[in-house]
């Protein structure tokens, strides 16, 4: 029986093991940063900077490793963010609401996120290909309505400039949102129905289908879930910089995408990890003013990002062959 | 009712082919079928109908007595009148634990969907004892699905089926990539069903495999019922004969058709 208990202790572990490497990377990237620059990174107000930037990459991030964890792939979010952004800032600027500007915004990721999903389940299109295309489509629409000049919000009078972005202390609101999220998503992709469905259909999308799962209904609610995630970035990104600009989000697409890879979840579908999304956004998020306090010139950052992710993609997938 | 289910005159097709032309079929009480045929045959639409994957274009299917809806019926529907289906290959999800797979699709879950995980795992650990008779060795209920082998899987898929007491126990290509071990293993899961009173279909390539544990045998073809035999009234050699000839004239009429 003792045995038995070992094994199962070992097993445990074992599955916990690319988690480990994670944080052990991250530790060490950040152990790195504090001899190359210690009058940086043994100051508190580096990580402050981090909390305050870290949740846009984040929440796109968790959204995505929903996405992926059910096998597709989104491309707009960049895009949605932008789009989103703008209508809050529109809403707001002409009826002064602040929840009427959250709801029309999010209704419009919302809309985003269902075009998505009705698209790849009704008509079969590849997720890859339809959300390419309202990548451009949106950012496209997005500069038409908005002439492609970038509009101030003046939403830092209200309540809720204090509850999205103002300050608990010395910790950003918006790291404190984007741990809850965290902690709801985990709940949600695996201690609930849902996310045991979206697992499944990664996994096996017959399997899921012949043991009555709606697949088709699921796929559609996580691009809307998506869409909602790159909504709330852009609004939280209007708040903190009380501007809105045609570009907003641009620069999202890759550090998101690194985020949830090099967090553990793989494209193939039936695997993620939120813990690992959550770790590799602050990673990702860092890095380049970790390179940049190191002398480094900026160029370095992609060069490292993408050594990055292959370094942990590699170790995650050897870890699993293992197991 | 003297039928579990039944099916008269069903056609089904798909995007412009007719898999099923009219077919009628019966499922007793207590009854283990096995349903022969060659590929596309429509051996696997029969029985994604009588499990709520597809709906049937028009007939009239009843189970325990009970006129079916095709618009209304699925996968839940049958699971909810005691249909298990257990899909060759298909049937478990690889990546994900056993627990998880057992319970998919009937979670157990508080009011707002949240998985009772304490209590999935344990009645999965039951099932792997009582019904399964794993013994503890390599395999738990966290255990990945892929780490196990053939005849595990389809110990567990038809674990699962007695397990939510199913009145019928659909099986597709049961021994199929089995060791003569593990066919054993399954032979003795269906005779199971039998023994409990249950009933069970299955779908086989290989009937050496199945003859000893069925009551009847039903040979498809080109999506009709072309012969129906008692297990009592012919031998396996028998029942082979039968099935060649259908066979060879099932490759005469394609031929013909192809001339044509």
């Amino acid at each position: 029986m003792d045995d038995l208990e070992t094994k199962y202790k070992v097993k445990r572990f074992s599955r916990y093991k690319s988690q480990i490497g994670l944080v052990i990377m991250t530790a060490s990237i950040f152990v790195l940063f504090m001899i190359t620059s210690p009058e940086v990174f043994l100051r508190g107000r580096i990580y402050q900077s981090f909390l305050s930037t870290v949740p846009f990459i984040g929440f796109m991030a968790l959204g995505l490793t929903f996405v992926l964890a059910m096998g597709e792939i989104d491309l707009s979010f960049p895009s949605v963010m932008a789009l989103s952004g703008f209508i809050f800032t529109i809403t707001f600027q002409t009826t002064n609401s602040v929840i009427l500007a959250l709801i029309c915004s999010i209704l419009s990721g919302v809309i985003v996120g269902f075009i998505n999903g009705t698209l790849v389940t009704s008509i079969g299109i590849p997720s890859i290909v339809v959300t390419l295309g309202m990548q451009f489509l949106i950012r496209g629409f997005s500069n038409i309505i908005s002439n492609g000049l970038a509009r101030t919000v003046a939403v830092d009078k209200t309540i809720s400039y204090k509850i999205f972005v103002g300050k608990l202390g010395p910790i950003p609101a918006q790291s404190i949102w984007f741990i809850g999220i965290t902690i709801f998503f985990y709940f949600l992709l695996f201690r609930h129905k849902f996310g045991e469905h979206v697992l499944f259909i990664g996994d096996n999308q017959e399997t899921a289908r012949m043991m009555g799962v709606k697949v088709k209904r699921v796929k559609i609610i996580v691009f809307i879930l998506m869409g909602v995630m790159a909504s709330l970035a852009g609004i939280l990104s209007c708040y903190r910089m009380r501007t809105w600009w045609p570009t907003m989000g641009e620069g999202y697409m890759m550090m998101t995408m690194a985020a949830a890879f090099v967090g553990g979840t793989s494209m193939a579908g039936g695997e993620a990890s939120i813990f690992g999304t959550f770790l590799a956004s602050f990673l990702i998020g860092s890095l380049e003013a970790g390179i940049v306090a190191a002398g480094l010139s900026g160029f370095w950052t992609r060069f490292i990002c993408g050594l990055l992710i292959i370094i942990s993609v590699t170790v995650h997938i050897l870890v699993k062959r293992k197991k | 009712m003297d039928k579990l289910v039944e099916m008269k005159n069903i056609y089904k097709s798909y995007e412009g082919v007719v898999a099923l032309k009219g077919i009628d079929f019966k499922i007793g009480f207590n009854e283990v079928v096995g349903i022969l045929g060659d590929n596309g045959a429509g051996k696997s639409t029969l029985i994604k109908i009588i499990s709520g994957v597809h709906c049937f274009d028009a007939g009239e299917m009843y189970i325990k007595g009970v006129r079916i809806n095709p618009k209304k019926y699925s996968v839940k529907a049958a699971h909810s009148m005691g249909i298990e289906t257990v899909y060759q290959e298909k049937a478990l999800a690889d990546k994900q634990t056993l627990w998880r797979n057992i319970f998919l699709g009937r979670q157990i879950t508080n009011k707002l969907g949240f998985l009772n995980i304490k209590k999935e795992k344990e009645e999965t650990d039951k099932i792997m004892h009582d019904v399964m008779g794993f013994r503890g060795v390599g395999v738990d209920v966290d255990s990945v699905i892929k780490t196990l082998s053939g005849g595990e899987k389809q110990g567990v898929a038809i674990s699962r089926a007695m397990y939510f007491e199913a009145d019928l126990v659909i099986l597709d290509e049961p021994t199929m990539a089995l060791s003569l071990q593990e066919v054993k293993k399954v032979l003795k899961f269906i005779q199971a069903v039998k023994d409990k009173g249950k009933s069970c279909v299955y779908i086989s390539h290989n009937i050496a495999n199945v003859y000893p544990v069925s009551d009847r045998f039903v040979a498809i073809d080109r999506g009709k019922v072309v012969g129906s035999y008692n297990h009592k009234d012919l031998s396996l050699e028998e029942l082979g004969e039968e099935l060649i000839k259908y066979t060879k004239l099932s490759t005469q009429i394609n031929q013909a058709e192809r001339i044509l």
